[in-house]
């Protein structure tokens, strides 16, 4: 396999994991905004480090319908839905004879469909329905790529790419709502908006399963375990170091060599495999995170040099 | 205007349906055209969803778009098969032995046949391949012969592609299409399968790899995929499940060619390259080029790496020297041809010069080293200020151009808006030669969709057929 070939795959993973979480995190805000008051665009502006740029901008109303507009179709933002799908069919099409035609098709198709709702007119598009498609979509091409790829190391690089940025969306909606909402980084259940917290959860799709987990009502410092520690919850951080991991050591094994990426995803996965959520709340979850965030952002660079992809 | 043209379904004596052309009849016959319109547009979206798309040059950057499908096959009986078989592997045996000769001896100009002029004066003629040795002789490993059909017995070879045919990924797309979309229409006609090329391709750029006595590794160099035949390189590298490479993963040390890979380099034998001759490598080529490989070359003449098709082919399909094929035939291989080329005219001779400008009206010129159905003039579809235009480019440079007389090329049963009408269809089937020479049956049928329109290049709104040789003459037992 080429090294081109890996960066290719590897970005398309994380292209295709930023349109979903993105997705999911947009339809989250706007599920909050019809019941609640008007923050949770700041929130997300937050999110995406944009929150200077976003409270000069208009009236509150406005705000949240153009911040979603900005995420999801502007031509201008490299991390748009719309061009991180267009980033990742480009990926795919330079390796269209190392993907399967499942996953080729399936990409190709929610592509289509993008670029034929792009082509009408912007004031009445649909973006519920938009967002929609590629949340459906995007499920579809993961899972084609999870029944028909060759276990190789074309596939190590797709999943590292995408369990490596839903490690990072996950790590950075917990850091900064967490923030927002405590911004004591006080853990207890005190005063807690409902609403407010189950919006968190929904940003990463997991509302039932902390009421399927912990059987109680919402609590920061579980909700933090949830979305951090638990290694059964799929779009948790642990549950996403681990698989990089495992994809690390796979390619290890096919090479017969090592670096210190290796050594930083085992480290990594360590860290979160044996943290407690008490002790972190002892550190500080910001404290926890900002080295978190910091170390995923140093991983990535460093897959970037041990397999040549940049 | 053009003669009448020969119909392939229905110019049987009496204006009754040829043989091979019987199952198609009756399909067609008892196929409604609402019918034939919803397959029509299952096509279309076959195509497109699995990006089966074609890049026009010139268009904006990453404009796909489809060449459009026609869902009548068009049909070649066995025997008829058979003929063509054996004039395009001898034509192409003659090329083969050219390409050595001009890069050689060059025997044939000593023998008076073609002036050495013709060759090194070529702006195509790479003077860096001159004495190179390749594995088996071959230069042209991949060929795509352009042929028109005038009659029942009459093929004429249009032109030679020799440089880096393109193609072949529709003949294998619109079989796959077919079965797909009219099952029923095979179940009657015993038709010869064509899956086999992508094994035969690979096995013909192994046997012409320098090294023995270990695995070559083969590539397929492309451009990228903003060109405009990416698709057939990403399917063919695919179908063969070889790398498929752009200069950047390519590298060149101590004369050999390596790919970069996770795992470190890893050796190059052979590149199947879709990358012109003048992009190859910067530092023998165009220095601008930022599609090739530096040092390519230097490992080409070290005898480390073989490149396909060969470096330089374009001295041998230019269309000046097509007129030579015929005696190539005889000086290389003393055999009679057996395809015939069309009779041209060529506007570097003061005698054919003065006939061409008087018959503009008349004839096709074209370009010598045109392709893509640019540059070109069809002089009876023309109009009169088209014709003065061309006139005074021709006058310019008259040694750049050729010119036939115009050929009522054959018509099949197409499939267009108002209905099953004939359209004219020309045929180019790939040759391929390593260790032996091998050739799918059939090849790429071009169709004008247009009414009256002689060209069918793709980029000239041409369409493509499925071509079917049958396999036997089973027709006729009916």
């Amino acid at each position: 396999m080429l090294s081109s070939t890996a960066k290719n795959l590897y970005w398309m993973g994380r292209y295709l994991q930023r349109a979903k979480s993105t997705a999911r995190l947009i339809e989250a805000t706007q599920r909050m905004a019809l019941q609640s008051r008007g923050e949770e665009a700041a929130g997300v502006a937050a999110i995406f480090g944009m929150e200077d740029e976003f409270r000069q901008s208009q009236a509150q109303g406005e705000r949240l319908a153009s911040l979603i507009d900005f995420l999801v179709i502007d031509e201008n933002n490299p991390s748009s839905i719309v061009n991180s799908i267009g980033a990742a069919r480009r990926n795919a099409r330079e390796e269209r004879n190392n993907i399967t035609v499942d996953v080729w098709e399936s990409l190709n198709a929610l592509w289509l469909e993008l670029s034929a709702r792009l082509r009408g007119n912007r004031a009445t598009l649909d973006r519920g329905a938009l967002i929609e498609t590629v949340k459906k979509q995007a499920v579809m091409i993961f899972g084609a790529a999870q029944v028909t790829l060759l276990r190789d190391e074309a596939n190590n690089f797709l999943q590292l790419g995408a369990f490596l940025e839903r490690a990072d969306n996950t790590g950075r909606i917990l850091d900064v709502k967490f923030h927002l909402l405590r911004p004591d980084g006080n853990p207890s259940a005190e005063g807690l908006d409902y609403f407010a917290w189950s919006e968190l959860l929904a940003c990463v799709g997991a509302v039932r399963t902390y009421r399927r987990i912990y059987r109680s009502s919402l609590n920061p410092m579980k909700v933090a375990e949830l979305m951090m520690l638990r290694r059964d919850v799929p779009r948790s951080v642990h549950h996403c170091l681990w698989m990089v991991d495992l994809n690390m050591r796979e390619l290890a094994d096919a090479y017969g060599t090592r670096g210190e990426a290796d050594r930083l995803a085992g480290e990594l996965h360590a860290r979160l495999r044996y943290a407690r959520i008490d002790k972190v709340f002892e550190i500080g979850l910001a404290t926890f995170l900002g080295q978190l965030r910091g170390d995923i952002g140093t991983l990535s660079d460093e897959i970037g040099r041990q397999f040549l992809l940049d | 205007m053009v003669a009448k043209a020969f119909d392939e379904m229905n110019s049987g004596t009496d204006g009754s349906v040829r043989a091979p052309y019987r199952g198609v009849a009756d399909w067609l016959a008892r196929t409604s055209p609402e019918r034939l319109e919803a397959t029509r547009r299952e096509v279309d979206l076959f195509y497109r969803r699995h990006g089966i798309t074609f890049g026009a040059y010139g268009a904006a950057e990453g404009s796909e778009t489809t060449i459009p499908f026609d869902i009548i096959p068009r049909v070649i009986a066995y025997d008829e098969w058979q003929f063509l078989h054996k004039g395009l592997s001898q034509r192409v045996r003659a090329l083969n032995a050219f390409l050595t000769d001009a890069y050689g001896e060059r025997e044939i100009c000593r023998a008076g046949i073609i002036p050495e002029e013709q060759i090194l004066m070529n702006g195509e003629f790479v003077a860096m391949a001159q004495g190179l040795q390749l594995p088996g002789g071959v230069h042209a490993h991949i060929a795509g012969i352009d042929l028109v059909r005038v009659g029942e017995k009459d093929f004429y070879v249009l032109e030679d592609n020799v440089r880096t045919p393109s193609g072949v990924s529709y003949v294998l797309e619109n079989r796959e299409v077919m079965m797909r979309l009219a099952p029923e229409l095979f179940a009657a006609m015993s038709v010869l399968p064509v899956a086999d090329y992508s094994e035969e391709l690979l096995a013909t750029l192994r046997s012409v790899s320098f090294s023995d006595g270990h695995e070559p590794n083969v590539v397929l160099l492309t451009p990228g995929h903003y060109n405009s035949a990416y698709f057939e390189h990403a399917f063919l590298a695919d179908e063969m499940g070889i790398e498929l490479v752009k200069g950047s993963d390519l590298f060149v040390d101590e004369s050999r060619v390596y790919m970069r890979t996770p795992r470190g380099p890893q050796r190059v034998d052979v590149i199947y390259r879709r990358v012109d001759d003048a992009f190859l490598d910067p530092l023998a080529m165009r220095p601008d080029s930022f599609l090739g490989v530096a040092g390519l070359l230097g490992a080409l003449r070290a005898g480390r790496v073989n490149i396909v098709n060969a470096l330089g082919n374009g001295v041998a399909d230019d269309k000046s020297t097509y007129t030579y094929v015929p005696e190539m035939v005889r000086f290389y291989l003393g055999e009679e041809p057996i395809l015939q080329n069309v009779p041209t005219w060529r506007c570097d001779r003061a005698d054919d010069y003065k006939y061409v400008l008087e018959h503009l009206a008349e004839i096709v010129v074209k370009e010598v080293h045109g392709s893509g159905g640019k540059g070109m003039l069809v002089g009876p579809t023309s109009s009169k200020a088209e014709i003065e235009e061309f006139a005074a480019l021709l006058k310019a440079r008259p040694d750049n151009y050729i010119a036939q007389p115009t050929l009522a090329l054959s018509t099949c049963p197409t499939f267009v808006s108002q209905g099953v009408a004939p359209r004219h269809v020309d045929l180019r089937p790939f040759v391929l030669s390593g260790k032996k020479i091998t050739i799918v049956p059939g090849g790429l049928t071009r169709v004008a969709l247009k009414e009256g329109s002689l060209v069918v290049n793709s980029s000239q709104g041409g369409g493509t057929k499925d071509t079917w040789v049958l396999a036997s003459d089973q027709a006729d037992d009916r």
